[in-house]
């Protein structure tokens, strides 16, 4: 339950951000791969976010499908896991250039 | 605030909003989320009370556990400077890492000068343990806590004469998903399995094997007992960390430490020939 440190996380890079004004809405990155559960951020929003510049707010999760380059045959492609074989040459060797974000991307505020 | 690392401390809201310089940009609101791949939107909205004033939307593009990777890059470049060799030791509860500890310590003991960072969530029972092999040990309790974080270590490492040390293990809270996303400042993760736990571990929990650089495979010794296939794990472990080393080890009987023996001896070398 490493969500609850996230949110918490993400309170104070919001707060920090909005420099005393209203927070309405919070946008988050997160890659498919960063290993954290978008339903447990729900989850524990509402009473991280009591008594700060974002209660009230509403939180919207922007989910990061990986993008991945094979190391063997340098083919560019979709992944779902880390244990996803290359499509072109069956190798397991890939590098991830996206979908492990974890990133407050962008806040409106009032 | 904190004096050592000047961090507000864990659970305390910073409040001071007053930075010279302007570290936000802002433009004007639209609705096109424009994104990489093809992600769809998970939506947790509540009723907007009505605003008198204009939103504005600000650019902030923020890494989530930003403040954990600079503690944590503090902590590595400490380590660095001082030549120290740093692991973190993760894997399921029960898995053998204090006993592999136990019986390093005693073994290599004398000729490494080591140091143990033990986290746990309630007891200081692995710090007991640990302090019997007379190596010196600091304890961590994480309560709730399900992972150590950097802030952490930057201050237990606070407590011991660093220039003394070549060797520090961190052995961190038995938990196969939360201590993957904390960079410690460690050289290495070490992914602790023990052939109890099943072979598929590794694809089960793919973001600690993916982010460990050795998996030691422990408890071999019950291997004819089991129906546990290595060759099997191994692939496995393969398949999502193509360049993980794989350690097979009987931390109770000793079998196979030769080998973890050999890389940590390798992993020390080259820490006292980058010290700055
Ligand atoms: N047969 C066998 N038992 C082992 C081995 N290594 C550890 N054990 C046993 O496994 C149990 C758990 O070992 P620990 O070293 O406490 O495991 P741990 O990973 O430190 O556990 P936590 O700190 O609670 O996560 C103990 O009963 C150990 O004696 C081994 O190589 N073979
Ligand atoms: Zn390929
Ligand atoms: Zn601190
Ligand atoms: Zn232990």
């Amino acid at each position: 339950m490493h969500e609850l440190t996230i949110m918490k996380n993400v309170v104070s890079i919001c707060e920090q951000n909005a420099a005393g004004s209203r927070v309405t809405s919070v946008t988050l990155d997160v890659g498919e791969l960063s290993g954290i559960v978008p339903g447990a951020l729900e989850f524990c929003f509402d009473s991280c976010t009591k008594g700060t510049l974002l209660e009230g707010a509403s939180l919207k999760i922007i989910i990061i499908e990986p993008q991945v380059r094979c190391n063997g045959c340098k083919a560019l492609f979709g992944a779902r896991a880390y244990h996803d074989s290359c499509p072109e040459c069956g190798g397991f060797d890939i590098e991830i250039l996206f979908g492990e974000e974890l990133r407050v991307k962008e806040l409106e505020v009032v | 605030m904190c004096t050592t690392c000047g961090c507000p401390t864990v659970g305390e809201h910073s409040h001071d909003h007053d930075h010279g310089h302007d570290h936000s940009h802002d433009h004007t609101h639209t609705h096109d989320d424009h994104h990489h791949g093809d992600g769809h939107h998970h939506h947790h909205e509540h009723p907007t009370p009505s605003q008198a004033g204009q939103t504005r939307t600000i650019s902030v593009e923020t890494d989530i556990l930003d403040r954990n990777n600079r503690l944590a890059a503090t902590n590595r470049l400490l380590f660095a400077s001082q030549g120290i060799f740093t692991l973190n030791l993760v894997s399921s509860p029960g898995s053998g890492k204090t006993t592999l500890l136990e019986r390093t310590l005693r073994e290599l003991g004398g000729k490494v000068r080591c140091a143990v960072i033990e986290g746990d969530q309630q007891t200081d029972n692995d710090a007991q343990r640990i302090a019997a092999t007379g190596v010196q040990v600091k304890q961590i309790n994480t309560g709730a806590g399900c992972h150590l974080d950097a802030h952490m270590i930057l201050h237990a490492a606070a407590d011991f004469d660093l220039a003394s040390l070549d060797l520090l293990f961190i052995e961190n809270v038995g938990n196969l998903v939360c201590p993957a996303s904390f960079d410690l400042g460690e050289n290495h993760k070490v992914a602790v399995l023990s052939v109890t736990e099943g072979e598929d571990k590794p694809l089960k929990y793919p973001h600690m094997f993916h982010a460990a650089d050795v998996m030691i495979l422990n408890k071999i010794d019950l291997l004819p007992h089991l129906t546990f296939e290595v060759d099997k794990c191994r692939e496995m472990a393969l398949r999502v960390n193509p360049n993980i080393t794989i350690i097979e080890v009987s931390a109770q009987t000793g079998e196979g430490m030769d080998r973890w023996y050999a890389w940590l001896s390798q992993g020390m070398a080259d820490a006292r020939s980058k010290k700055a």
